[in-house]
Formats: C-alpha cells, sequence, structure tokens
C-alpha cells in the first residue's frame, strides 16, 4: 500500500522545493500567527510541569525543585476538596439540566409562530443580552438580588430569605438564572439555523399520516435537530468541570463560598491573589483532566451509540 | 393550509403570550436601569422593586456627575484604544491566517492541526500567567491586548470564507503577475467584506467587553480599561471619592443613582451599533455552525 501512494505523488523532497517556491510569502504571513500561538498557547502548556514542582519565580520552570505529586495529595487532602468538587458539580449539573434545554425549547417555540415579522422581533431582543458585558450583567443582577432588588422582595413577600445576593442556598439559582437570561437568544441561533435545514417533505409525509403539529414535533422535528443537540450536549458535559467562573468570581462573596466556591475560583484566588502558583495551576491541571476525559467518554459513547460525535 | 385543531390554536395564542413575557424580560433590566438612571436619588434609594418609569422627576445629574469621574474616562478612552489596537492586530492576523489555510500548503493540514489543538486543550490560567509575567509584560498595554488577540474559532471560519470564493478569479491575476500578497490585497479581502466585517465584531465586542486577564495582568490604575472601573464602582461600591466628609454623603446619596448612570454609559453605544452589531452576528454564527 505504501508503494502506491508514494508512486502516485512525485517525491517528498520535489513537493517541498515546489511548495516554497510558490507559498513562502503564504508562510510568512503565517509565521507570526504561528509565533503567538507559541507564545500563547504552548507554552503555558508546558509550564504545567510547574504543578509538579515547589514552584519559585526566581529559580524559574528549569531550576524549581521537583516534588512530584505533592501539591495534587495537598489539595486532595485538604479541608476544602470535598467542598469544591462538590460545588463544581452540583452547579454545573444543575446548569446543564435546566439551561441546556432552555435555548432548545425556545427555537422550538419560535419554530411554531406564523408571522415572521414577531418571530424576527423575539429573536432581535433576544440576543441583545448577549452583548452586555459580564461586568454590567453581574452590576445588574447584584441590583436585583440585594436586600431592596426585586427578587429580594418577592423572596421576603413569600417568607423566604431577606437578600438573596448574600444566602448560600440562592447562589446557584441566581448564577443559572442570569445565565439563561444572558445566553437564550445566543444559544438558541445553532438551533433555530439547525430547523431550517430539516426537510419539508417530512412534515407533509407527516401530514398526510395524519400527524398534527404536536405529533409532528416528535416524530419530525426534534429528531431532524437531534445530531445538532448532541454535538452540543457533547461540548458542554466535556466542560462539565468548567463554571463560569468569571460571573461567580463578580457575584461572589465570602458569605456564599459555602455554595459559590468551585474548583476554578480557587485556583484563581489560591494562584494569582495568594500567590501560591505550583499548588494552583497542580489544582487547575486536575480540574482539565477530569474535563478531558468526559468529553472522550462521552464522544465515544455518542458514537456508538447514535453515529454522531465531535471528533 | 389545514384547519387548525382547538388544541392547536390554543397552544399558538398560549405560545405568543409566552414569547413576549419572554422578550419584556430580556428588556425590562435594561429599561430599569436606563429608569432609574435619570431618576431622583433619595427616592431611588428608597425604592424597594423594579422602577419602571423615572421617579421623582426626571433628572440628569447622575450622568453629570458620571461624566467628571476622571477614572471612568480614562476608562472609556483606554477601552477605545484597546479596541482599536486589539482589533487591528487580531483581524490583520486572522487574515492572514485564514488565507494561509485557504490555499493547498504543503503544511496546511498540520498548521490547522497545531491551531485547533489548542481549543481542546490549554495551559490554564496559571502557566498562562507565569508566561506573559517572564516576557515583562505585567503592568503594560500589551498584556491588555495581545494574549487574547486571535482566537482559532474566527480563523477557522475565515477560513471556510476564503475557500469559497471562485479559483478562477485568482487564476487570472495570477497569470497577469500577480503574487499572494497582491492578490489577497486586491481579490480575497474586496470580496469578503462581509466575513471581515463578522471578525471585526466579534474581536470589537470581546475586548470592549474584556475584564479579567486585565485585573489578573494589569494593576496600574491609568491603564484600566472601563470594565474595571465599572466593577470598581457598580459591584465593588467604591466610588473613589474624597476630600471632605460633606462631599462624601452627598456621593453616597447620588451613588444609588451613578451606578445606573455608569451601567447605562457602558451599554449606550453598544446599543446604537446594535441593528449592525445583531446583523453580522447572526451570519458569524451560522458560518460557524455550518463547520468552522
Amino acid at each position: 500500500m505504501p508503494v502506491e501512494i508514494t508512486a502516485r505523488k512525485k517525491p517528498f523532497r520535489q513537493r517541498l522545493r515546489r511548495d516554497m517556491r510558490e507559498n513562502w510569502v503564504v508562510y510568512l504571513l503565517l509565521l507570526p500567527v504561528i509565533i503567538w500561538y507559541i507564545i500563547f498557547c504552548y507554552l503555558p502548556m508546558f509550564g504545567i510541569v510547574m504543578a509538579f514542582e515547589n514552584f519559585k519565580f526566581a529559580k524559574g520552570l528549569f531550576g524549581s525543585a521537583w516534588v512530584g505529586f505533592k501539591n495534587f495529595q495537598k489539595f486532595f487532602s485538604s479541608y476544602y476538596f470535598w467542598r469544591l468538587l462538590r460545588n463544581t458539580l452540583t452547579l454545573s449539573i444543575k446548569d446543564l439540566i435546566i439551561a441546556f434545554p432552555a435555548p432548545i425549547i425556545f427555537a422550538l417555540m419560535l419554530n411554531e409562530l406564523r408571522s415572521r415579522k414577531f418571530k424576527k422581533s423575539i429573536q432581535t431582543i433576544s440576543y441583545l443580552p448577549y452583548f452586555i458585558s459580564m461586568v454590567v450583567v453581574c452590576g445588574m443582577v447584584k441590583t436585583f438580588t440585594e436586600s431592596t432588588g426585586i427578587f429580594s422582595q418577592i423572596s421576603q413577600a413569600l417568607g423566604g430569605p431577606k437578600e438573596l445576593i448574600s444566602n448560600p442556598g440562592s447562589f446557584h439559582g441566581i448564577m443559572i438564572t442570569s445565565g439563561i437570561w444572558q445566553g437564550l437568544g445566543y444559544g438558541s441561533v445553532v438551533y433555530i439555523s439547525a430547523l431550517t435545514a430539516v426537510d419539508h417533505e417530512l412534515y407533509d409525509s407527516a401530514k398526510l399520516d395524519g400527524a398534527n403539529r404536536w405529533q409532528q414535533t416528535l416524530h419530525v422535528t426534534i429528531p431532524g435537530i437531534m445530531p445538532t443537540i448532541i454535538i452540543m450536549l457533547i461540548m458542554r458535559v466535556g466542560h462539565l468541570m468548567s463554571v463560569n467562573y468569571q460571573k461567580i468570581i463578580l457575584l461572589y462573596s465570602p458569605a456564599t463560598y459555602e455554595t459559590a466556591d468551585t474548583i476554578s475560583t480557587f485556583v484563581y484566588r489560591k494562584g494569582l491573589l495568594d500567590g501560591d502558583y505550583a499548588y494552583a495551576a497542580a489544582v487547575d491541571l486536575f480540574n482539565s483532566v477530569i474535563n478531558t476525559i468526559l468529553l472522550v467518554t462521552v464522544n465515544w459513547i455518542s458514537r456508538r451509540k447514535s453515529e454522531t460525535s465531535l471528533f | 393550509m389545514i384547519k387548525r385543531t382547538r388544541g392547536e390554536k390554543i397552544f399558538a395564542v398560549f405560545n405568543v403570550i409566552l414569547l413576549s413575557l419572554i422578550g419584556l424580560a430580556c428588556l425590562i433590566p435594561v429599561w430599569h436601569c436606563l429608569c432609574a438612571s435619570i431618576s431622583d436619588p433619595i427616592t431611588v434609594s428608597k425604592t424597594r422593586g423594579l422602577i419602571l418609569w423615572p421617579k421623582g422627576g426626571v433628572t440628569t445629574i447622575g450622568y453629570a456627575k458620571s461624566l467628571q469621574n476622571e477614572s471612568l474616562l480614562r476608562g472609556y478612552v483606554n477601552t477605545i484604544l484597546y479596541v482599536i489596537l486589539g482589533t487591528g492586530f487580531g483581524v490583520l492576523m486572522t487574515i492572514f491566517a485564514g488565507y494561509g489555510l485557504s490555499r493547498n500548503l504543503l503544511f496546511g493540514g498540520a498548521i490547522a492541526l497545531f491551531l485547533t489543538f489548542t481549543m481542546m486543550f490549554n495551559g490554564g490560567i496559571i502557566p498562562t500567567y507565569m508566561v506573559v509575567r517572564s516576557l515583562g509584560m505585567l503592568d503594560t498595554r500589551a498584556a491588555i491586548v495581545l494574549p487574547t488577540a486571535l482566537s482559532v474559532f474566527n480563523i477557522m471560519i475565515t477560513r471556510t470564507s476564503f475557500k469559497s470564493i471562485p479559483e478562477g478569479l485568482m487564476d487570472a491575476a495570477r497569470i497577469d503577475g500577480a503574487g499572494h500578497i497582491r492578490i489577497l490585497v486586491s481579490i480575497v479581502i474586496p470580496v469578503s467584506k462581509a466575513i471581515i466585517a463578522v471578525i471585526t465584531l466579534f474581536s470589537a465586542v470581546q475586548i470592549w467587553n474584556s475584564w479579567f486577564h486585565t485585573a489578573i495582568y494589569v494593576r496600574k490604575r491609568e491603564l484600566y480599561p472601563l470594565q474595571i472601573v465599572l466593577r470598581e464602582i457598580v459591584l465593588q461600591n467604591t466610588s473613589q471619592a474624597s476630600d471632605a466628609g460633606e462631599a462624601t454623603s452627598e456621593l453616597n446619596q447620588l451613588h444609588a443613582i451613578i451606578r445606573y448612570c455608569v451601567i447605562m454609559l457602558s451599554i449606550i453605544p453598544m446599543l446604537f451599533l446594535y441593528p449592525f452589531i445583531q446583523k453580522y452576528f447572526v451570519t458569524g454564527v451560522m458560518i460557524g455552525s455550518i463547520k468552522g
């Protein structure tokens, strides 16, 4: 086999010479891009080595003492380990169950509308929150959930906590609700475009078989967008250990650490605020290893069960 | 059209009502901030719940005071500078990379893999911080602009778009003796205005809204972009005042509306650009979802 392939193509050296003669300018254009990726993406990957060291900035990556898995052991035996793992997983799983289906349902609802004008307006309005910055969104969340805010007022009227933003029991709810508010329209775009691609003849034949709107949705529309849903689901589960830490950092306070502190926010505090770099890098590495394992596993299951997969 | 059953009619009505409520829910928080920002400060500080119309008479004192805030103005100017620099650099590099990867290069596949691998795996924030620090970039404008300037997603949608340009157009130029640069400048870029608008927009919005890496890399106040200043005023409640005690109490009262004013000041430019933004944004997401 390999012989046949090389026989059809010209020898590598000849192709290389031709490529360099014709395309050296193109490689020159690509060079700064490659350098950027080496500096800002690949160097940090090698920097992960520091998770296995007693890293001192003065000694550098190569001069610091090697300590093996000590930083990881310190984390696993830490008082915070279970709390961080529990918060990361519960917040993420709640988000997966509640926030993941929201844009799908929203897209299906829009799909049922007859007036194109109304559909277009609702769509346009729903994208708006996506363009509001995280800082401003969190500012709004705070004004609505501090004691004088509308949501705390409702909570008080129902006999609940006086102030939601400082109540550990409300933190996940605040995160998920504001996440849906900001991401609903944006998240629905991919499903809306998948919906337009569903074959219209399928609807016609379903109608001939006497299917009503509900049955058409169930047996034509949803199967039609299922590959898209599965791809999005794989990506979502592959990020199960990644929470929106930027938002948590803006919204949490020591009063809500009990439910709000997650692995990523702990990494930020330990590493960048307390300067315990190697320990934080180890904790972060643990997080991304779990994420990678999840992604590969879910992708594998999906490929076997439904023939849809990311890679 | 087939007649709808009763159940379907009820559903249709219910659907329209629910979607209208969702639409309202997207707008109300912004409307609340707008109304509160022009209300009387003392009334606002006493109000519980939503503010759906200006309370206690319309006033622009909040805006007047906010616009006197030097940090805020400097933040504005800095952010505009960062958007121009970051978008300029990012879009230029993205066009180079998109063009390069759309050609039939011997190492094209390898380079594409080299870039997409970074989407799956990255070093994490601590090693990235270490790299930026080792380069001596802490507390520089470069640290705000450079580390997030490129995105594989943008490069891939640009490549997809460049690939769809008919090869014949370029062949004709090649026969006339045009090199890659000529072809890029006089053919590829002019016919790809839409995709370039999309990536410019993605990059500008992202830089305008970003705060996290600046918070990590930069401590110098005079380099702060708008979002960091906003964070101080809106979330940390430190309106960096003031000399006299009298002025402080006045500022405290005003703070009730100032935070709404600064929120509005940061959203208003976006609201004006919104019709333009959302048109290109949908195009961009569509291209991305078809296959990056």
